[in-house]
């Protein structure tokens, strides 16, 4: 199997993220894997200790996914749902996505869209994942609702860790 | 937790900044005066210094002492702490894309028609978005 560099994370703005990341597989595969209910849950777990026993997928324009994710130890539950606005098997999805706080709370302002790409070149598939939560401070809750310890802060950090040295227009 | 939460707070503010953060950017290249730190920006003395100051509140620079001279150097440990924060949010998305490796090599080697499901039943499809959970 090829060794491949692992997932990046970058800010393409204030209230953007984006993720990137590289499969040795064809993006065909890549794409069902994404889209499938079945294999998403096998896959899209997040933390340890999380599975995903809802899992919902409309994938045409203007179909609806949800999905919910639960606590082995204490049965809490959290989810997303939104509806597909863009679908280009295997090369794109765009869909709105929406918080359902369940048991754990939390807020992701009103909403964000997001865009997935994939690209294939010699049998590596990169995956890039685009997430406009429209406000820097909904982008900020949504990056750290979930962490472990909590913490609520700024993120400007990021910015200045991952956006291109801007040394020539400091002023 | 809250003064690690509040040391991050720190951080973020002072990397706020592109000039602080241009300084900083010159001071991973090696330790430097305040006048050579001046030098590139088209700002005054006493405005460099204030930003140096909000940089050393924040833990990211520390004054040397050199004789006469007290040249600026760069600090890693809150830089460390912030981009640890970032790590963890990045190793989410990680464990997550390694789970999807492993699928997909599975998956590679299945026949396609089980929609790659490990001969497990198949994906539940059509009961899809039924009850509209708006909350």
């Amino acid at each position: 199997m090829t060794k491949l560099p692992k997932a990046q994370v970058s800010l393409p703005s204030d209230h953007e993220v984006k993720v990137t990341r590289q499969f040795d597989a064809p993006r065909e595969l890549v794409f069902r894997a994404y889209t499938t209910p079945a294999l998403m849950q096998r896959w899209l777990l997040g933390y340890p200790g999380w599975t995903m026993p809802v899992c919902e997928m409309d994938v045409r324009v203007g179909g609806k996914f949800r999905w919910r994710w639960r606590n082995d130890k204490d049965g809490s539950e959290f989810g997303f749902h939104g509806t597909f606005k863009e679908v280009d098997p295997p090369a794109r999805i765009v869909h709105t996505e929406y918080y359902d706080p369940g048991d754990i709370g939390g807020s992701m302002g009103e909403g964000s869209l997001i865009t997935v790409e994939l690209t294939e070149k010699d049998g590596i598939t990169t995956l890039v994942t685009l997430m406009d939560f429209g406000t820097k401070e909904a982008r900020d809750a949504a990056m750290s609702t979930g962490m472990t310890d909590g913490m609520e802060m700024s993120y400007q950090v990021l910015d200045a860790l991952l956006a291109e040295p801007d040394v020539a227009n400091a002023s | 937790m809250t003064s690690l939460s509040e040391h991050l707070d720190a951080t973020f503010a002072a990397l706020a900044d592109p000039t602080r953060r241009a300084i900083l950017a010159r001071l991973a290249r090696g330790e430097a005066s305040v006048a050579e730190l001046s030098a590139p920006f088209d700002i005054s003395q006493p405005a460099i210094s204030k930003h140096l100051k909000i940089l050393e509140r924040a833990r990211l620079i520390s004054v040397a002492q050199d004789g006469q001279r007290r040249p600026r150097r760069i600090e890693a440990r809150p830089l460390a702490e912030a981009s640890a924060w970032l790590e963890e949010y990045r190793a989410i998305w990680e464990a997550n894309f390694e789970r999807l490796d492993a699928l997909l090599e599975e998956l590679k080697h299945e026949p396609r028609e089980v929609g790659g499901n490990g001969g497990k039943k198949p994906a539940k499809r059509k009961k899809r978005a039924r009850q509209e959970t708006e909350r």
